[in-house]
């Protein structure tokens, strides 16, 4: 049987599946073991009570929803006291996702988040409705360098940044985050949206714009964990569009340790288990001893070209 | 098998009707049911009869399940739709939703046909509650509310409890319910539009009089944000409590998104809750009318 436990830094997690932040809570345990996933990972935490954005939260369009949910939570000291405990009751690492509108608070957040049960800091400086000096950090390099320093030097902690799908030039976003000293990446947040009705002319979210969730943005942002693991020599986790066993392989094959998974839970509670069992039977049919075999292992370097394209290339 | 469909011997996790189920002490599962029926009730309505697995069978009044609607039109439909349980009936295994073919989650749901299979995910949720003390009920709710109502007097007769259900719709052929409350024993009380009987005054003047009555020790209400506030006025006036259950727009239906939120006000400070988890059946006198 496939070996499908990964190493994240010094961490050891069972599996490559773990839930995408924000779209998962310790109440998934009404339906599924979550005993078997590879992490959990809390809701984004800040630092102060928020009620978060105005609803309608959540629009459908042709290829997936939007979203505007806006970080709501009791803050960080209810977190620690209330939240924390719910998730010590299973075995899995807890990720705990943390945002903030300043670098000097984030720092602040990431020393309180530094208890014994918290595995895990996820750096959110990539929430797609805030701005990119106050909370969307990870749209420009230097932004993203200043925020993961003082986050870096405040904990011992393992810090993964969380990435923007919507900066310019994500491959110097992500080097600046290593060189920051993120231990690992987590690519990528939503997608930047808007969805206008035509029948009464409003925006269809209550925020105006939101955050884009579908399979429709896999080959996107598996585009971008390819570009990206090439860079880096740190642990990518690809998050987005992962509905089946075959796009783990996938995100794997283009570089990534683990993945990520928010829309497929939303739409089958059951699918974060149930894609554990099919990336298992995936290897086993394969031969594939060890998952982590897979990381990577995309075959790109000798692409075969038709001698008459490959003479009009000058190869 | 092509490279954008898992291989179909993966497993599906929805538990099928006679299958095994890996938790069967867990309160929510996913589930693939078998369609049995899928009718029209009149020009609007549909009711739609699904076999499913025992666990499935254990919804209690105003909690509801998380339907994946099949596609009205070719293109996808992206999220599960809430609706309310309209009947369980554990004898037959089957559960029962009751529907207005409005949206495109409906009207896909409309496409269903005996033979079919439906995926579904619950039951979710905290439904209505009777407190013993509790002799008689009103119900009052309007149009697809009456479906969320009705099991309501289900669980009322089967604690020997007396329901009077105002029914309230547009016209008369679309009153839903009624000889479902009436089978159960409740009086009821149609009121529509088409004859102006509906107006709040006049649902008001009901209401009076079947408090006056001692045929109100609680209020249950859902479908109407006017029959609400009227229901929150005289529950105020003389002491009633009350029950009113809340839709929403819902992501996960499990409490994790936070999609679904509602205002409440409480001890006059107003709060977001979310419909899926807190609700959605909340304390009448804390709903703010939407």
């Amino acid at each position: 049987m496939v070996d499908l436990s990964v190493k994240i830094g010094d961490l050891t997690f069972q599996n490559p599946i773990q839930p995408a932040s924000g779209a998962f809570s310790w109440e998934y345990n009404d339906v599924i073991d979550l005993n078997r996933l590879g992490a959990l990972v809390a809701k984004t935490i800040c630092r102060e009570p928020r009620l978060g954005n105005p609803t309608p939260r959540m629009a459908e369009t042709e290829a997936g929803i939007i979203q505007s949910i806006g970080l709501p939570g009791k803050g960080i000291d209810y977190f620690l006291e209330n939240i924390v405990p719910e998730y010590a009751k299973f075995e899995p690492p807890l990720v705990v996702s943390v945002s903030s509108e300043s670098a000097e608070d984030f720092a602040e957040l990431a020393r309180e988040l530094s208890v014994p049960d918290v595995d895990v800091i996820e750096c959110n400086i990539s929430c797609p409705t805030r701005n990119t000096t106050g909370g969307n950090f990870a749209m420009q390099e230097d932004h993203t360098k200043m925020v993961m320093e003082g986050i870096r030097a405040a904990t011992d902690k393992p810090v993964w940044a969380k990435l923007s799908p919507n900066a310019g030039d994500l491959v110097s976003v992500a080097l600046a985050a290593e060189e920051a000293g993120a231990d690992a990446l987590v690519i990528a947040n939503t997608f930047l949206s808007l969805k206008i009705r035509t029948d009464n002319f409003r925006p269809a979210l209550g925020n105006k714009f939101g955050g884009m969730v579908s399979p429709a943005l896999k080959p996107i942002v598996l585009r971008m964990v390819y570009q990206v693991a090439k860079e880096v020599n740190i642990p990518v986790i690809g998050v987005g569009g992962v509905t089946k066993a075959e796009d783990v392989v996938e995100y794997m094959l283009a570089g990534a340790h683990a993945v990520g998974i928010g829309y497929a839970g939303f739409r089958n509670p059951s699918a974060l288990t149930t894609i554990i069992d099919d990336l298992e039977t995936w290897c086993d049919e394969r031969g594939i001893e060890k998952v982590t075999d897979l990381i990577g292992a995309v075959k790109d370097d000798d692409m075969e070209m038709d001698p008459l394209v490959a003479a009009s290339h000058g190869v | 098998m092509n490279d954008l469909a898992p291989d179909r011997k993966y497993t599906n996790a929805a538990i099928p009707v006679g299958g095994v189920d890996p938790h069967p002490d867990k309160p929510t599962g996913e589930f693939l049911t078998d369609v049995v029926s899928n009718d029209w009730v009149n020009g609007e309505y549909k009711l739609l009869v699904v076999r499913a697995a025992e666990r499935a069978l254990t919804a209690y009044a105003g909690q509801f399940y998380h339907l994946l609607c099949p596609s009205p039109d070719g293109a996808e439909v992206w999220m599960r739709r809430p609706m309310s349980i309209y009947k369980v009936d554990k004898a037959a295994g089957c559960l029962e939703f009751l529907y207005k073919c409005e949206g495109r989650g409906t009207q896909g749901m409309a496409t269903l046909e005996a033979g079919d299979t439906f995926n579904i995910a619950g039951p979710l949720g905290v439904g209505f509650t009777l407190d013993p003390a509790w002799k008689n009920i009103v119900v009052l709710g309007r149009g697809v509310g009456l479906a969320t109502l009705a099991p309501l007097s289900q669980l009322a007769a089967e604690k020997g409890v007396g329901v009077t259900a105002v029914l309230s719709a547009r016209r008369s052929d679309l009153v839903m319910s009624q000889d479902l409350f009436e089978e159960l024993g409740a009086a009821t009380v149609t009121v529509v539009d088409e004859d102006g009987s509906s107006a709040v005054e006049n649902v008001e003047e009901i209401l009076e009089k079947l408090i006056a009555d001692g045929k109100a020790d609680a209020f249950f209400t859902c479908g109407s944000s006017r029959l609400l506030k009227l229901m929150q006025n005289l529950g105020k006036k003389h002491d009633v409590p009350g029950q009113v259950a809340m839709e929403q727009i819902m992501v996960c239906g499990i409490g994790a998104c936070y999609v679904c939120m509602r205002t409440f006000e409480i001890n006059g400070e107003k709060t977001l809750k979310r419909v899926c988890r807190e609700g959605p059946v909340f304390n009448m006198q804390e709903a703010v009318g939407w």
